[in-house]
């Protein structure tokens, strides 16, 4: 069923008693071409692709909860492509390509918002650091503009330019960066893939993976074992509890990150704000909440939420740039989970087990990528080949000593 | 969270710095034939559990020293601490 203006006109007329589930809950099948484990955005947006760029419709995603029920609905929904490294920079341009034409591709309204990303410098060093990234971003392609303080003051006049430690000297503003409407995202892909015979098997969770020989040859869930050719695990934030399952240690970190929003404003902050001298990020939902964050807690958690020293840390940050938001009264606060990598980047990679295939890793920075994790992960699993913009995003590059640093901070999960 | 420390008693954990699992005290032999790869694996790869995990905190607003404390990922319960140089000792390193 496509969705489209005369649809809802039509629908409106006659009752609204034709809409159909957006997606199937069909039974497992024994076997698959393809079984993706975990039905997330990225989980998702791979089965799409698959679908759809390369044909292979046999394919299952294993959901234990369900669908959209991890990190692509605990986010803060901004996506971006202003990356430095070449390693990373192409990769998250291709991303913010797939955004722009999202909608039209999966024929669903995921509120793609190009409303602007600001991050603010403090210093003249800052600024240099700015003009770098802003030259490595347009070399991929992306767009970048460098704004002086009175560029910044038009932009957000309500922002401290005055602070003693810290003024706010210019800023980086990548006009196509902005949010998209998360679960939308989740939604979205699932129907996309449904459409083109991919089952969605939510409620399915993954007990052990199928060994013959040292080949994966498929999984066992909840819901009865499951044959595949190749299984694709995709389970950012569980990725060690999931992968140790077939004998794999990982070089990640599993930390808590958390997440507020502020009660429904009128609209004051016209794009995403980043603070360049502490960690805080903030934009306005179409709801009209503040949405903002900042660093991670720092230790080891699954635990879905964090504690009150981060609270107090992120809110200061806050304070420190916009002092207008201690107008507002918190509403609501949450914690996710996150693959924190040794580098602070991605993985997208085959394993050492034949048929084994492992996408995580994606620190905080997993929802703007979803579209290009999925473009890339489908490509990899089609093809056995690496996408072009995902090369260097190699499970081994800590051996070989090929590390994606983009904060240039080294093997330190807590300090990415 | 509050850190029982063993010589100071309860602390705030905002006074201590996290480092890891605290399989990073076990430093590898680096005269060892296989020493490449022994410290890519200390260095770069984690258990990560869901539950029990012993791990590395440093109390750098505090006395400086470095703790082993035996904490639950899923809860945030900690189990019981212990200075780290007494960890050490036990398993025979010279500290």
């Amino acid at each position: 069923m496509r969705y489209s203006a005369l649809k809802i006109l039509k629908e409106g007329l006659s009752g609204n008693k034709g809409w159909k589930p957006a997606w199937r809950e069909p039974e497992p099948k024994t076997e698959y071409d393809v079984v993706i484990v975990g039905g997330g955005g990225h989980g998702l947006a791979t089965a799409h692709y698959l679908a759809k760029e390369h044909n292979i419709t046999n394919v299952a995603v294993l959901e234990k909860g369900w669908v959209g029920s991890g990190n692509v609905g605990r986010n803060t929904t901004i996506v971006r492509s202003n990356y430095l490294l070449p390693g990373n920079q192409p990769f998250y341009e291709l991303s913010m390509k797939l955004w722009e034409g999202l909608e039209q591709d999966f024929n669903y309204n995921a509120m793609v918002s190009q409303r602007g990303v600001l991050n603010l410098c403090h210093s003249d060093a800052q600024r240099d650091a700015y003009i770098r990234r802003g030259n490595g971003m347009r070399m991929s392609g992306a767009d970048a503009v460098l704004l002086d303080e009175a560029g910044v003051k038009e932009m957000c006049p309500f922002l401290n330019f005055d602070n003693a430690r810290f003024p706010i000297k210019g800023g980086l503003w990548q006009p196509r960066g902005g949010t998209v409407r998360h679960d939308a995202v989740a939604w979205g892909y699932a129907r996309g893939a449904d459409s083109r015979g991919v089952d969605i098997l939510q409620q399915c969770e993954v007990t052990g993976f199928q060994m013959d020989n040292g080949t994966c040859v498929g999984v066992y869930t909840s819901r009865g074992s499951i044959k595949a050719k190749k299984v694709a695990v995709c389970v950012a934030g569980s990725s060690s509890r999931v992968m140790e399952k077939a004998g794999l240690r990982l070089p990640i970190e599993s930390h808590v990150l958390q997440a507020f929003v502020s009660e429904g404003l009128k609209p004051v902050i016209p794009g995403v704000v980043t603070f360049g001298a502490g960690h805080f990020y903030i934009s306005q939902s179409d709801k009209g909440g503040l949405v903002f964050g900042g660093d991670i807690d720092g230790y080891n958690s699954y635990a879905q939420r964090g504690n009150l020293p981060v609270v107090e840390d992120v809110c200061e940050g806050g304070m420190a740039v916009m002092p207008m938001i201690g107008r507002a009264r918190l509403l609501r606060m949450w914690g996710g989970i996150m693959d924190m990598s040794m580098d602070g980047s991605p993985f997208i990679d085959k394993t050492d087990v034949p048929g084994l295939y492992f996408n995580g890793g994606w620190c905080y920075g997993g929802f703007k990528a979803t579209p290009a994790s999925g473009w890339c992960y489908a490509h990899l699993l089609a093809t056995d080949t690496p996408h072009e913009v995902a090369t260097a995003m190699r499970l081994d590059r800590f051996m070989t000593g090929r590390m994606i640093d983009e904060k240039g901070m080294g093997a330190q999960p807590n300090l990415h | 969270m509050m850190i029982n420390h063993p010589l100071l008693g309860l602390r705030d954990a905002a006074e201590f710095v996290y480092l890891g699992d605290a399989s990073l005290i076990n430093r590898p032999d680096r005269d060892a034939p296989d020493a490449a790869a022994a410290f890519y694996e200390y260095l770069h790869l984690r258990d990560n559990p869901a539950g029990t995990h012993r791990e590395l905190w440093y109390h750098e607003q505090g006395d400086r020293s470095w703790l082993v404390v035996t904490r639950n990922t899923l809860t945030h319960d900690i189990e019981s601490v212990e200075l780290a140089s007494d960890v050490a000792r036990q398993q025979g390193r010279d500290v």
